[in-house]
């Protein structure tokens, strides 16, 4: 199989979880984006390893090793990040990222117009 | 034991003892009144032994260098010839006697510990003055008596007066300390050492190039410490502190330090004519300056201040015209007298709840309520006033007699005219000493109308005391006229015919002049009604005499003065008793001369730095600070914002990179 079919493959993979993590407002879903960006990465690996090993005499497949790696590190961090997020939810009751500006700088008038027309806008994100 | 284990121990001792107090006074409460009166006492005992055995023959010498210092060396040294000998004794009697005096006084005092170690300290610090062979030493001993006179004074620091006594005590004293460090340093330089001795011998040799500046400089720190005009108005003031402690310090022995240091260094303020002068224009204008405010104040121990002032202007006196044994002799006499008029006025202030005497002078049958205090007040006045036999009268007329001797040009050691100036201002002196000294006795026993408020008996610590030091005040001048010059410098001390009876007869003048006067006024004091009282019958006499301070400016509106019609001074001075009260509005001349330009300095430095200095360095934060305001604004705490961000960031850099690699 031709290195195209997984590199292409994994960009749209990739874009797909970038457009996630920018657009989406639920924090879980965010954290499902940022899933399918690492498993593209991931995919990029196995394919460039395998491409790669194919050419040399002897191979640790150091690439598909560092996978394994990755998929163990992910799993914690969404464990992690899913309990944030459960926390958070308790806390605030909402995941919402817009609403979660605490971070903003000073002016508490700017965040506020935001939050004021948020649950209609959350709606639409639910249907959608 | 060898006589300088002896005079070694006498400093350390107290020294010890003070170190002690401090350290054991708040966890052992039971040791600390045996740990401030017996080391004294053995200092006193080890005094009165190095006296016997250096019995005024050769001077008793022993230094040894601590460490090298460099181009001149300062030795850890003694040097006791009969002055120092002497003045020792009395220093350490003295403070013996108000270390017994202290524990009846300061009875219930919270701070009694802190007070004696300071007191023992004191003690210590003023032995090594009198002791040391060294001007270094000397200035160390020196400046540690200035800083334990600062606390003092500031004992009863609840009281505004307290400290800001205590403040000008310590800075007009220290006005005079630098130029009398200078003057050492020059000195010292000229010598070639610090050693006393060599000093004197380069003095000898005309080793010396400038012996009119050094002699003034080492005035001006005199002229502090030892309360001579113009540096004198810090005294008046430290009497807001406790009374034994105004015996010790502000009357028999730190202000006689300056004394005591002229007499050692004497050939080198005799080898500048200009100096002896200047020495004898202070003491005159001290003499009877001090001699007229002490005839118009009110409060009991500023007019023992006042006559400290003086008598301490007498010994200066004697300076001036080259008579030291004079001098020290009437150190010694007046160092008796005045802690016992101290510690007499301190019993009469517990007794009668006030400091005022125009209040005692309205109180009856306060002579019957002390009588020990009574008794011992009138010998010590009647010494003050140089009265025959008493021990002031020999003193004071050995002072006239010298100054009368150089006056009429017997002697070329000083100029004639400082011994005219000294002779009349002493004569001066004598009529406004015996003056004031009757109105103090008259106003204070010789009081008609209520009864004084009940304080219970006197402890006895305080009235054995008083006892103790009426016997030299009684005898120690006429027995030690004869004896003295052996100790001193050998010169005769007998009173002359001529100036022992001008100097009587004045003071004879003097004190009739007050009865008269008082008998006229005397009557007036029924009818105006004047008087604060505070009445403690349980507490100890110092919580008595610092509400008596505290009290005596919110009754009176003066804290020197008060409006009383009955007061035989207001008659004797006429218009100028309002200036005598005031000491010359001295005060208020400083205060326009030197504290209000030092305010307007401070305020001008104080707007250059808000408004000149800081404006600059805010102009300099606010482009910062506007950009920052900019910045600010990107940060709406979105974090997909920042992603978003971010990724455009990575682009722009990824695509810039390409174009550089492939040379776009």
């Amino acid at each position: 199989m031709h290195l195209a079919y997984p590199a292409v493959l994994s960009a749209l993979l990739f874009c797909t979880g970038l457009y996630g993590v920018l657009a989406r407002r639920n924090a879980i879903l965010v954290l499902m984006s940022v899933e399918l960006m690492l498993n593209a990465v991931n995919l990029n690996l196995v394919a460039f390893d395998v491409w790669l090993s194919r050419a040399a005499e002897e191979t640790l497949h150091s690439g598909q090793a560092l996978t394994l790696f990755t998929i163990a590190v992910a799993a914690a961090e969404i464990g992690i990040g899913l309990a944030i997020v459960l926390a958070v939810y308790r806390n605030r009751g909402t995941s919402d990222i817009d609403r979660l500006r605490d971070t903003a700088e000073g002016h508490g008038d700017d965040t506020e117009g935001p939050d004021t027309d948020a649950p209609a806008a959350e709606k639409a994100e639910a249907t959608a | 034991m060898t006589t300088t284990t002896l005079a070694v121990l006498v400093p350390l001792l107290p020294f010890l003892a003070a170190a002690a107090g401090l350290l054991l006074g708040r966890t052992t409460p039971g040791l600390v009144r045996p740990l401030a009166v017996l080391p004294t006492l053995a200092a006193l005992v080890l005094a009165a032994l190095v006296a016997v055995r250096q019995g005024g023959g050769r001077a008793l010498e022993a230094h040894t260098e601590l460490t090298p210092t460099g181009s001149v060396p300062i030795d850890l040294a003694l040097d006791i010839d009969g002055f120092a000998a002497l003045v020792a004794v009395l220093v350490a009697f003295v403070a013996t006697c108000v270390q017994i005096y202290s524990t009846g006084y300061l009875r219930d005092d919270p701070r009694y510990p802190s007070y004696a170690a300071l007191v023992s300290l004191f003690t210590s610090a003023m032995l090594l003055v009198v002791y040391s062979g060294d001007l270094i030493v000397l200035l160390v001993g020196w400046e540690v008596m200035g800083i334990c006179s600062y606390f003092l004074v500031g004992h009863y620091w609840e009281t505004p007066e307290a400290r800001a006594a205590s403040l000008k005590a310590f800075l007009v004293t220290k006005l005079g300390d630098v130029p009398f460090l200078i003057g050492l340093f020059a000195l010292g330089t000229d010598a070639g050492s610090f050693d006393i001795r060599r000093v004197l011998g380069a003095v000898a040799d005309g080793g010396i190039g400038h012996p009119t500046v050094i002699a003034l400089l080492l005035l001006a720190g005199v002229a502090g410490k030892s309360a001579q005009f113009p540096l004198h108005t810090w005294l008046p003031d430290a009497m807001a502190g406790p009374t034994p402690v105004s015996a010790l310090i502000h009357a028999a022995t730190m202000v006689a330090a300056g004394v005591y240091f002229v007499a050692r260094l004497l050939p080198l303020f005799e080898a500048s004519r200009a100096a002896m002068v200047v020495l004898a224009v202070m003491a005159a204008v001290t003499m009877t300056g001090s001699g007229l405010a002490a005839l118009a104040q009110d409060d009991i121990k500023r007019v023992l201040a006042y006559s400290t002032i003086g008598q301490l202007g007498y010994m200066t006196g004697a300076l001036a015209v080259g008579d030291r044994g004079a001098a020290v002799f009437h150190l010694l006499s007046h160092g008796a007298f005045k802690a016992l008029l101290f510690l007499a006025a301190g019993v009469i202030i517990h007794a009668a709840g006030t400091n005022s005497l125009a209040a005692m002078s309205r109180m009856g049958h306060l002579r019957e309520r002390v009588p020990d205090a009574y008794w011992t007040m009138t010998v010590a006045l009647l010494a003050l006033a140089a009265v025959p036999p008493f021990s002031g009268f020999f003193s004071k007329e050995s002072v006239l007699g010298a100054a009368e001797h150089v006056a009429t040009g017997h002697t070329a050691q000083a100029p004639g005219a400082a011994g005219w100036l000294v002779l009349v201002a002493g004569l001066l002196t004598a009529l406004l000493t015996a003056a004031y000294a009757t109105r103090l006795w008259l106003l204070a026993f010789r009081g008609r109308g209520a009864e004084a408020p009940d304080h219970g008996r006197q402890p006895l610590t305080m009235t054995v005391v008083l006892w103790v030091l009426a016997v030299p005040s009684l005898a120690f001048g006429g027995l030690a006229y004869r004896v003295l010059p052996g100790w001193l410098d050998g010169r005769d001390l007998t009173p002359t015919a001529l100036t022992s009876i001008l100097g009587t007869g004045l003071a004879v003048v003097g004190g009739l002049l007050t009865y008269g006067a008082w008998q006229r006024t005397t009557a007036l004091a029924a009818r105006v009604p004047l008087g604060a009282v505070a009445a403690h019958p349980e507490g100890d006499a110092g919580l008595v005499e610092a509400e008596a301070i505290a009290s005596h400016e919110p009754a009176y509106g003066d804290i020197a003065r008060a409006p009383d019609p009955a007061d035989p001074g207001r008659l004797l001075l006429g218009p100028l008793h309002r200036h005598a009260a005031a000491g010359f509005h001295l005060d208020a001349a400083y205060s326009a001369l030197f504290v209000r330009p030092v305010e307007a300095g401070a305020r001008l430095v104080r707007f250059l730095d808000r408004e000149v200095v800081d404006t600059y360095v805010r102009g300099a934060a606010a482009l910062p600070r506007l950009l920052g305001a900019a910045v600010r604004r990107a940060q709406t705490g979105n974090v997909q914002t920042y992603v978003s961000a971010l990724l455009a960031g990575t682009v722009v850099l990824a695509v810039a990179v390409l174009l550089v690699a492939t040379g776009a």
